[in-house]
This record gives structure tokens, C-alpha cells and sequence, in this order.
């Protein structure tokens, strides 16, 4: 398969400032050295828990922050050098769906004015195509064409959610951030959305990062996974490895963690001690050594890398051979 | 048969939304849970599971909602009649509370230390130096580190897990038989969540106390409860053993909530999942008939007729459909 994306030690850094000056005191290091590849028609799942960097991730690509070094190159582009003329020009390749619709929607405009706006800002087609465009786009996420005419409050969580897929996709990106889109809503919600966001991939041909804390939700979606903490990556795998045969400390624990739907079961469960570090000061050596069951005085000492560890596997810690 | 620890019959809570129109968002419901024993109310958001637990514990806001029949009985004694002081009695005493979010019941402005005993003072009677030992002995019992020292820090200074386990150091501060426990675990990430819920666990087995578990996640019931109650549209439709629920739902409901989870481990990359059609209906244009039949896959002509009753099923169960003795509704987990 071709890639779509690379990203290449990414990171990002939020300053802190304070004192009379207003100087930089310190960081919030959101994102750090954090190198992966999305390849075309993939569907690659980034997970972790608050605080991992998921999320800055995910904005990072699409430029809605900064980064603070690193490159993404996109499709043969360096996107993060790109004037911002030309950036906008190549955002109608790269589309977000955020999680809560509600505030991504403009309580004000009709559904016709969102989906239209996002048509008529990349100057596609005339009025008369974009109406009809605008329809096509309703139904494909099951909703009907009356709904144009209404606004989003007279909608549901899901309903609302399916609007916000549907101006995402209006001006057909090759490339979709969808940030933790079904984590607002109601199970039997949720399987909807998943079911869709499924079928739309195929239609519109899209290659997607889907980012969630649910691991079960990624599993279902995703061909391949990223697991994030404190704002590095701690494994890369195919999900169907990643989930049987976990390779890092902290994936093994984060599965065990989850609560499986199914009475009476035991499971060896890792409990991870404490609470997640803070990003402003993290932990020398492996970030994730403070909670880990296994480590060793020399995780204090190397920032391990990803390593190889199996077909298409990379974990990054310093016990794996 | 030993007395139920508490019994909800036929409680209806309606809130007014002016003009003389009301909407029942807890609609004739009624369970019991026995001392020490866990019970998970589930449902979707708009079931009635929040509204239920907040009338339990008195705590419906001002002047919108309120109990319009039924009673709450805790041990035998009927809680809907009694005035608000005396309501202030029982919570903190009786009945400990946790929620979602800490900071609804931590007060920002005081330390953990000051607000503990102040709870413990206002229920126990101890002086303030011994209500603040107790406050120590609290703080630690929930595994907060350096507990003497964390008493005098302000909610603020501690993380997400922390303050939920210091809300569960005040709740169960004066022992309450039992705990209502309302989304404890929603908002924390889930190895945090991992340790809360064995936390919970530990300390219903050190302290004997029964713990609603109000919640709308299937794993945590799973994981948790002894027995659980399904709530769909205000309404009770299906209750009983968590094992015999999540092995043979009877309501097809519950089986479609079941079948419609995405679960860890079962390698079905792009399988599509089983959905529930449709969704919640408002409770101002409730269909006719049973509430679900519009999005149910098994309705007869006869589920629009009337309402299907709580019908009590062999094995201590309960379910409302009129059509559950016909279906089979295997759930089918795989093993």
C-alpha cells in the first residue's frame, strides 16, 4: 500500500508563561517525537488516555495547531511549511469530524447554510449543484432531505453527528481526522455511527485517523493502531496483533483495564499504580516507567525507540528484544 | 425472607414543563436491593436512571421535579413524606453519594480534611480533632498516598482519580448501608477506572455496605453488580440476575443493547455491528403501546394495543414484553 501520510518526529509543545515578564517558564510537551506512516484506504486507530496526546496529534496534521518541529508530508507536500493561502487551499483533502457535533455546529445556521458553506468555501459548483450535492450528502449519512431546512438543536446527539460527517465529507477529502466521534453518544447510537463511518470509507474511497480512548470501538474500525502516553507512541501494530499480542507494558495493562461486557469472567487484570504524569515535567527515560509493572533502573536513563518486534510491529520499550 | 435494605414501589417522578404540562421521567418504577448486595440500573441517556437515584435521595431540583406517587421505603420507612431536615439526615448517615463529577460534592473553597469531618461532625457528633483523625483514616482507607498530608490540600491540587476517591472517603465517612453511585466511573480514563472499581469493590467487602450502581456502561455492570435493572423510556423493562441477563436477555431491548456493544478481543475488523434502529422517543410523544415497540424488530400488532405489564419470569426475573415467552433471544457472546 502507498502512503498517504508520514509523519516524522512531530511534536508540539504548549509554552507556559508567567512571571512580570510574560516569559516562557515552561512546557506542556503535548506531543513529542512522534513518527508514524497512514497508508492509502487505511483506517489507523490512535489511542491513549487524556493526556496522551491524541488529540494534538490529530490537530497537529491539520494544522489547526501549530507544530513545534517535525514534518508531515502529505501525499508528496510538506504541509506544515505550506503558506497559510495555499494550507486552506489543501484543506478541502483533509477534513476533521470532532466529537461533540453540537459545538462544532453554528446554533444559528440551518443545515443547508452548513453543508453549503463548506461546499462554497472550496468554490465547488454552482448553487443549483450545490443544493443537490447537499441533498446526495443527507442521505448517504441517513438523514433525510427535509432536514435541510432545520437547525441543529432540533436534532439528536446521533442525528447531530451524522451532520457533522456530512459536512466533513460535502467537499470530498482523500484524507479524515474523525476525533473520538462516537464517544458522546448512546450505545446503541454509537453502533449506528460505527456502521456508517464504515460504509462511508468505502463509498468516498477515504483513508482515515481515528482517535479514541474505546478500545473495543477502535478494534472494530481500525486496520492498524497507535497507542499513545505522555505524548509518545508505545506501540505500533496491525489491530488484530495489537489486541492477541501485545508487546509493550502499558498497551498489556491498558487492555487489561477494560471492562468486558460478559459476567463472571476472569481476567488476569494489570492494575496499574498512581495517576498519569504530568506532561509539563514527564518522567526521564521511558515515559511510562513510573506506573510500570517491569521496570528497570536503566528505563530512567534511555528514552527507548520503536523497535521492530514482529510483522509490521514496532514497540518502544527498552525490555524488548 | 429477610427485609429488603431498600424498596422503590411505583415510584413516578414528573417534572413540570409549565402551561400544565408535565412529563414522567421515572414512570412506576420499582426494585429492591437487600443489604450488601450491588445492583446496576443501566439504561440510555433519557432511561429515567439518574432521576430515579436522585429521588432516592431527595436531591430532584427545585421546583421542576417531584415524586408524584410511589414510595421509597429504607427499612420499612417511607422517605417521600419526610421534610428536607430530616432527608439531610439520612444522606451522608444512610445513604453515602457519589457522582460523575467530584467536584459537584467537594466544596471548592475548604480542604479535604475540613470538609470530611464536617460531615463526620454533623452525623456522628465527634469533636473536630477526632473527627479529623477519622477524616486521615478515611483518606487512606481510599488509598490516597500521604493521607495527613493530602487533608490539607484543596480539590483542586489532586488529579481526576484522586478527587473521585476522595469524594468516596467522604461518602462512606459515617458508613452508610448504602451507597448510590452514579456514573462513578464515566468521566476517568479507563486504567483509573480500573482501580476505582476495585477500590469499590475492596471497600464493599471491608464495610458490608449494598451500592446502587447507576451506570450505562455494560462492561462496568458486568464487572460489578449482582444484579441489574433495565431502564428504557422511564420505565423498568427488564430486571434479574446479571448473568442470566447478559446470557438470556428477555427483552429484545436488552438484546439489542447487548448485541449492539463492540467487544474487545473478538478480531471482527469491519464486521458490521448489530444496531438498535431508530432511537430513545421523547416522553412528550411516547408511542402507544409498549415504548419500544417502534424500534423493536419483534413487535406484533398487539404490542401497539396496550402497554405490556412488569411481567415476573421464572429465576427471580422480571421483563416488560408481551411477547417474551415466544422469543429466544440468545445473546450469544462468544466464550
Amino acid at each position: 500500500m502507498n502512503t498517504l501520510l508520514q509523519v516524522t518526529d512531530l511534536k508540539k509543545y504548549f509554552p507556559i508563561r508567567g512571571g512580570i515578564l510574560n516569559r516562557v517558564v515552561n512546557n506542556v510537551q503535548a506531543v513529542n517525537s512522534v513518527t508514524f506512516d497512514v497508508r492509502k484506504g487505511e483506517v489507523v486507530g490512535l489511542v491513549g488516555e487524556s493526556g496522551s496526546g491524541k488529540t494534538t496529534v490529530g490537530r497537529t496534521l491539520l494544522r489547526l495547531e501549530e507544530a513545534t518541529s517535525g514534518s508531515v508530508n502529505f501525499g508528496g507536500t510538506d504541509i506544515l511549511t505550506l503558506p497559510k493561502e495555499e494550507m486552506r487551499r489543501f484543506r478541502k483533502r483533509m477534513q476533521i469530524i470532532f466529537q461533540d457535533p453540537y459545538a462544532s455546529l453554528n446554533p444559528r445556521e440551518k443545515i443547508r447554510t452548513v453543508i453549503g458553506h463548506a461546499l462554497g468555501q472550496h468554490g465547488i459548483g454552482t448553487a443549483a449543484d450545490r443544493e443537490e450535492r447537499s441533498v446526495r450528502l443527507l442521505e448517504q449519512v441517513g438523514l433525510s432531505a427535509d432536514y435541510l431546512d432545520r437547525f441543529p438543536h432540533e436534532f439528536s446527539g446521533g442525528q447531530r453527528q451524522r451532520i457533522g460527517i456530512a459536512r466533513a465529507l460535502a467537499v470530498d477529502p482523500e484524507f479524515v481526522v474523525a476525533d473520538e466521534p462516537v464517544s458522546a453518544l448512546d450505545v446503541s447510537i454509537q453502533a449506528q455511527v460505527i456502521n456508517l463511518l464504515d460504509d462511508l470509507k468505502d463509498q468516498f474511497d477515504l483513508t482515515m485517523l481515528f482517535i479514541a480512548h474505546d478500545l473495543a470501538v477502535v478494534e472494530h474500525i481500525c486496520d492498524r493502531v497507535i497507542v499513545m502516553y505522555l505524548g509518545r507512541i508505545m506501540e505500533i501494530a496491525p489491530a488484530a496483533t495489537l489486541y492477541s499480542d501485545p508487546n509493550h507494558p502499558y498497551t498489556q495493562a491498558l487492555l487489561s483495564a477494560v471492562p468486558i461486557p460478559k459476567p463472571g469472567r476472569k481476567r488476569a487484570r494489570v492494575v496499574l499504580k498512581g495517576d498519569i504524569p504530568s506532561p509539563i515535567n514527564p518522567p526521564s527515560g521511558c515515559v511510562f516507567r513510573t506506573r510500570c509493572p517491569r521496570a528497570v533502573a536503566d528505563c530512567a536513563a534511555v528514552v527507548p525507540t520503536l523497535k521492530n518486534v514482529g510483522h509490521d510491529h514496532l514497540s518502544a520499550c527498552l525490555l524488548t528484544t | 425472607m429477610t427485609q429488603p435494605l431498600l424498596e422503590v414501589r411505583d415510584l413516578q417522578t414528573t417534572f413540570d414543563l409549565g402551561r400544565g404540562v408535565g412529563i414522567r421521567a421515572v414512570d412506576g418504577v420499582s426494585f429492591s436491593i437487600d443489604p450488601g448486595e450491588t445492583l446496576a440500573i443501566v439504561g440510555e441517556s433519557g432511561s429515567g436512571k439518574s432521576v430515579t437515584s436522585l429521588s432516592i435521595m431527595g436531591l430532584l431540583p427545585k421546583g421542576a421535579g417531584r415524586i408524584t406517587r410511589g414510595q421509597i421505603l429504607l427499612r420499612g420507612r417511607d422517605l417521600v413524606p419526610l421534610p428536607e431536615r430530616e432527608m439531610r439526615r439520612i444522606r451522608g448517615k444512610d445513604i453515602g453519594m457519589i457522582f460523575q463529577e467530584p467536584m459537584t460534592s467537594l466544596n471548592p473553597v475548604h480542604t479535604l480534611g475540613h470538609q470530611i469531618s464536617e460531615v463526620i461532625i454533623e452525623h456522628q457528633g465527634l469533636t473536630r480533632a477526632k473527627a479529623h483523625e477519622r477524616a486521615v483514616e478515611m483518606l487512606a482507607l481510599v488509598g490516597i498516598p500521604e493521607p495527613r498530608k493530602r487533608a490539607d490540600s484543596y480539590p483542586h491540587q489532586m488529579s481526576g482519580g484522586m478527587r473521585q476517591r476522595a469524594m468516596i472517603a467522604m461518602a462512606l465517612s459515617c458508613q452508610p448501608s448504602l451507597l448510590i453511585a452514579d456514573e462513578p466511573t464515566t468521566a476517568l480514563d479507563v486504567t483509573i477506572q480500573a482501580q476505582i472499581l476495585e477500590l469499590m469493590k475492596d471497600l464493599q467487602k471491608q464495610l458490608g455496605m449494598a451500592i446502587i450502581f447507576i451506570t450505562h456502561d455494560l462492561g462496568v455492570v458486568a464487572e460489578v453488580s449482582d444484579r441489574v435493572v433495565v431502564m428504557y423510556a422511564s420505565q423498568v423493562v427488564e430486571s434479574g440476575p446479571v448473568a442470566d441477563i447478559f446470557e438470556r436477555p428477555q427483552m429484545p431491548y436488552t438484546a439489542g443493547l447487548l448485541k449492539s456493544i463492540p467487544r474487545l478481543g473478538s478480531s471482527a475488523a469491519h464486521k458490521r455491528l448489530d444496531t438498535i434502529p431508530g432511537q430513545v422517543p421523547m416522553l412528550s410523544r411516547l408511542p402507544a403501546g409498549c415504548r419500544f415497540r417502534p424500534r423493536c424488530a419483534h413487535a406484533h400488532a398487539a404490542c401497539g394495543l396496550s402497554e405490556p405489564p412488569l411481567t415476573q419470569t421464572p429465576g427471580g426475573r422480571e421483563v416488560r414484553c408481551l411477547r417474551w415467552a415466544d422469543l429466544t433471544l440468545a445473546e450469544g457472546i462468544p466464550a
